[in-house]
């Protein structure tokens, strides 16, 4: 019933639409404003399900396709289409922006039909990301969805603001440029600009290698590995609540996403030169900025030093492959660190966005993020303090929530190329625990601090719903993560077989 | 010689009526009262949505050639002179406010620009040395004079004066390599120089030296470093009226006198020019970009800003092919609506008696006109190359110019830098959005008409960006042509 629809068109383009008619159609009226973005955001949602319904498991091919000349004089082309990496991740975009939309219902007072257009826009930008299967189509979106970014951190972010959100802007479009040259040359080899043919195209090693460390730029800047996350700290803490969402749930995954779609196809032989590069940096992510989140005194901060950490896990879980294929022979093991690492996307997006939502709910209430101004938050919030401890609980890893499915699988990944590398791993359980349940304690649990705390009130039924849908997505996935891998499996394998051939 | 033989006036019509138009608007000005010079107005503006009427009657898809081999009419003069008319049209008309308000509304103005205009389509049209120089000529003059044109300011006195001094300098440079050539070749003729070069040895002295003057008469006009000293100073002592013409279509006629010096006569010493431009570039994108950062005045920053734009134009040209000419013919019109719509903001930001020329006068824009901010937006974005904006296709082209020449360390190096302009960029977007107004900030006020062409200016530049492929098709037909 959904064949005749251009669904992937419709999710980009209905969200931007509803943007700019949020913009211009009520003039000052805030409340139909909320009404008319949070009903494009969930048209847009329910969109995207039959994405999901009628995604085809069994075939490892872009679905969903559609081509268009877009500029034929430069040979650009309007070329979209899925696989089982960045149809799931769509899924995320579009959910997570009606989550955020309702977040910001009674608590965005400045310039409401902005900071709804900015998501709405933002939505139909990131999930053109994911949908593009032409790199100037994708650099494009991947650029665009920088402006709303940068507007909604500074017009409605924190006291740091400005310096928050052009260190985000810079940063990021260092990156970028970067990747932007890279495709200049791969059009120069290929004489075409789809990202399939950059796949199939063969380089020689120093051409890869100087690729290869452009896309590392480019897509590590926006994960962020270590050195490159500090921008992230900042823009996570002055970010507004929606922005530290957008960013922790979806704008990470970018740039793992970037990895699967762009790097790793393109230089295998490069990625397989120089995996231990990234191993390392990932491990350091894992092990030093868990050790630089435990000493966090700002919440908002606390989770983003723990997304970082979070995500290392994610481009270990994509560059163990390569030894593990070195040492087995076959693509069967490595499997599991490919999938294990896109579980990890997907969860951590519910995850760190559903703690974000939780400090968002209490700053709401006491206009403060440091641990210190909180304690005993239970005694008087009991309902918001079992959201809180539950996401808590996920972000450690615990089994029989989402968080401890991707881990798992990294680390048994891990196992086949070395003890080592799946011990310090390993460590995350320890220190991600030691940080998040600490400052749990502190926060929610014991005596009521301050009178501050004595005077808030529990989570109002638009809070409740919102976290509860959250808390359902993460037990859901805990304990039955089947649908979200069934539909990545022959992606993943044909994924696999292409990047361990050679392409010299 | 005995025969004078009558030329075909046709392809030259338009010219012809300018001129025509631009004594008829100086002598009806004479005889107006100071309340009628809307007369003036409408006339200059009249002459060129019909000057660009009669170009477009020419035949598009042809090239023409009349008095006597000088004079040349090809699609690429075509599509040049459009863009020339459509942007002198919207700087007529965000200067009209601006000069009421400051009591400078003379008919001299529209007139002078008339001649500019003038010469910029003869040297769109010039194939012959000294024609282009005729029409380099006729603008710098009406040029000079604009920038003077508020004579009681002093500092627009010594801009005109710094711009009058390196401007002649630099029109001796060039004339200096034009005879030159001259010598080498025994021609002014392009066709016939060009014919010379491909016969003989190209390795030829005085040849080299030509161009190496051609080259600095060129720079000095565009303004690539090392001789972009008048930039900065000409852009700020202007009026912003004078300062936004000066910015924006004499940078497409500057293109195309790159184009008939360099290529379509000199092609031949590709070679040789190629390193010096490829100096000329790096230099203007790196000091461009870097001193830009350091400017509080918002038109001296968009001086520094035009610096490195030109480093970047100058990247398509180098590369010595037809997409590299292309790419660089879309780089100059995409500046050039840019540049009118970045100072037609700063002008609407200004009002009588006050001049908006520090970049905190973008202060809370966001509050006062929402609209108007998100003209900023598109502004700022589209000059710093962000997509969806057409300044980034402008740069995407003449990279992958370069890259396709296998010059990849300069597209790197000039990506590299456009981030560090982009951080000047931002920080007006961060004035625009970020910030509160002062309480003392105005409404903004402005005549119907500006708003509307300022809109149109600013949704031009959008629209453009989401659909490029037309305008792109154009300078590449007209290029392979």
């Amino acid at each position: 019933m959904f064949d005749n629809l251009p669904l992937l068109s419709l999710v980009i383009w209905l969200p931007i639409i509803g943007g700019i008619v949020v913009l211009f159609v009520s003039r000052g009226e805030a409340g139909l404003q909320r009404l008319l973005a949070l009903a494009f955001s969930v048209a847009t949602f329910l969109i995207s399900i039959p994405l999901y319904t009628g995604f085809d498991v069994s075939t490892p091919q872009m679905q969903f396709t559609k081509t268009v000349a877009w500029i034929p004089s430069f040979n650009v082309n309007y070329s979209l289409g899925v696989d089982g990496f960045s149809m799931p991740l769509i899924l995320l975009t579009t959910f997570f922006t009606v989550i955020v939309i309702i977040s910001a219902w009674e608590v965005i007072k400045k310039h409401v039909a902005q900071y709804m257009a900015a998501f709405l826009i933002m939505e139909g930008l990131m999930n053109g990301v994911f949908a593009s299967l032409d790199s100037v189509l994708f650099y494009v979106f991947w650029e665009a969805m920088l402006i709303p970014m940068f507007l909604i951190i500074g017009v409605w972010g924190g006291q740091r603001r400005v310096y928050a959100a052009i260190k985000f802007f810079l940063y990021t479009f260092l990156g970028s440029v970067l990747l932007l040259v890279s495709i200049l040359y791969l059009y120069f080899e290929t004489g075409s600009f789809a990202i399939l043919a950059f796949h199939a195209q063969s380089l020689g090693m120093t051409a890869q290698t100087l690729i290869f460390f452009a896309f590392l730029i480019a897509f590590a800047v926006k994960v962020p590995m270590w050195p490159v996350h500090t921008w992230l700290p900042d823009a996570h803490v002055e970010a507004p609540t929606g922005g530290s969402v957008i960013l922790a749930a979806i704008m990470l995954k970018l740039g793992a996403y970037g990895f699967i779609r762009f790097l790793l196809p393109i230089v295998p032989d490069a990625a397989a030169e120089f995996d231990w590069l990234v191993i390392t940096l990932s491990l350091i992510a894992v092990v030093y900025i868990a050790l630089v989140a435990l000493v966090q005194e700002d919440m908002k901060k606390l989770i983003a030093y723990s997304s970082i950490a979070h995500m290392g896990f994610v481009t270990l879980g994509l560059f163990v492959v390569f030894s593990i294929f070195r040492q087995t022979g076959d693509t069967a093991g490595a499997a599991l660190g490919v999938e294990g690492a896109m579980v990890q996307m997907i969860s951590h997006g519910f995850i760190s966005g559903a703690l974000f939502l939780c400090v968002g709910v209490m700053y709401d209430r006491m206009h403060s993020r440091r641990i210190s101004d909180y304690g005993g938050v239970i005694n008087t919030m009991p309902m918001f303090a079992g959201f809180m401890v539950l996401f808590a609980l996920a972000n450690t890893g615990l089994p029989g929530t989402s968080g401890f499915v991707g881990e798992f699988m990294v680390i048994l990944s891990a196992f086949q190329v070395n003890f080592w590398i799946a011990f310090l791993a390993a460590s995350t359980l320890i220190f991600g625990a030691a940080y998040t349940l600490w400052m749990v304690k502190r926060v929610i649990f014991g005596d009521i601090a301050n009178d501050n705390v004595a005077q808030l009130s529990d989570v109002n039924s638009r809070e409740f719903w919102m976290l509860a849908v959250l808390a359902i997505a993460v037990i859901v996935l805990g304990v039955w993560p089947a649908p979200l891998v069934d539909v990545m499996h022959s992606s993943v394998d044909h994924f696999l077989n292409h990047i361990v051939t050679s392409k010299l | 010689m005995t025969d004078f033989i009558t030329p075909d006036f046709q392809p030259a019509i338009a010219e012809i009526f300018l001129l025509t138009m631009a004594c008829v608007v100086l002598l009806v000005d004479v005889y107006l009262p100071a309340s009628k010079r809307g007369i003036t107005y409408v006339l200059a503006q009249l002459s060129l949505l019909v000057g660009a009427y009669l170009t477009l009657s020419l035949p598009m898809n042809e090239t023409v050639l009349t008095f006597n081999g000088s004079y040349i009419n090809d699609p690429m003069a075509l599509v040049l002179k459009l863009f020339i008319y459509l942007v002198s049209f919207l700087a007529f008309l965000y200067a009209r406010q601006y000069l009421v308000d400051r009591g400078i509304y003379r008919g001299e103005f529209y007139v002078l620009g008339l001649f500019a205009v003038l010469g910029m389509l003869v040297m769109v049209s010039a194939h012959n040395y000294l024609i282009i120089y005729l029409g380099l000529e006729l603008l710098s003059l009406s040029l000079y004079a604009m920038v003077a044109f508020n004579r009681d300011s002093s500092l627009s006195a010594e801009a005109a004066m710094k711009y009058f001094v390196l401007g002649a300098i630099a029109s001796g440079m060039l004339l200096y390599g034009m005879s030159m050539i001259y010598g080498a070749t025994g021609t002014l003729d392009i066709s016939e120089i060009a014919a010379f070069i491909a016969s003989s040895d190209s390795d030829s002295i005085v040849l080299k030296f030509g161009v190496a003057f051609l080259v600095v008469g060129i720079a000095f006009k565009l303004g690539a470093v090392p001789f972009h000293m008048w930039i900065p100073d000409v852009y700020q002592g202007a009026p912003t009226a004078v300062t936004l013409f000066i910015g924006s279509a004499p940078k497409i006629a500057a293109f195309a006198m790159i184009m008939r010096l360099l290529v379509d006569s000199a092609e031949g010493l590709h070679v040789h020019w190629q390193d010096m431009l490829i100096v000329l570039s790096v230099l203007s994108v790196i000091v461009g970009n870097i001193v830009a950062i350091a400017q509080t005045n918002i038109k001296r920053m968009l001086g520094y800003s035009t610096i490195a734009h030109v480093g970047f134009l100058l990247l398509g040209i180098l590369s010595g092919t037809d997409e590299g000419y292309s790419a660089s013919m879309f780089y100059a019109i995409v500046y050039a609506i840019t540049t009118a719509a970045g100072f037609g903001l700063v002008i609407l930001l200004s009002r009588a008696g006050y001049d908006a020329e520090d970049i905190s006068d973008f202060k809370g824009l966001n509050s006062r006109s929402p609209w108007f901010a998100f003209m900023v937006m598109i502004v700022m974005m589209s000059m710093a190359g962000v997509p969806p904006f057409v300044g980034f296709w402008a740069k995407l082209q003449v990279l992958q110019a370069v890259v396709n020449i296998e010059l990849v360390w300069l597209a790197v190096l000039a990506v590299l830098l456009s981030v560090v302009g982009a951080f000047y960029y931002l920080r007006i977007i961060k004035f625009t959005y970020f910030d509160d107004a002062d309480d003392n900030a105005a409404e903004i006020e402005a005549p119907t008409d500006m708003k509307i062409a300022l809109s149109f200016n600013g949704l031009l530049i959008l629209a453009l960006g989401i659909y490029p492929s037309s305008l792109m098709a154009l300078c590449v037909a007209s290029i392979a042509a």
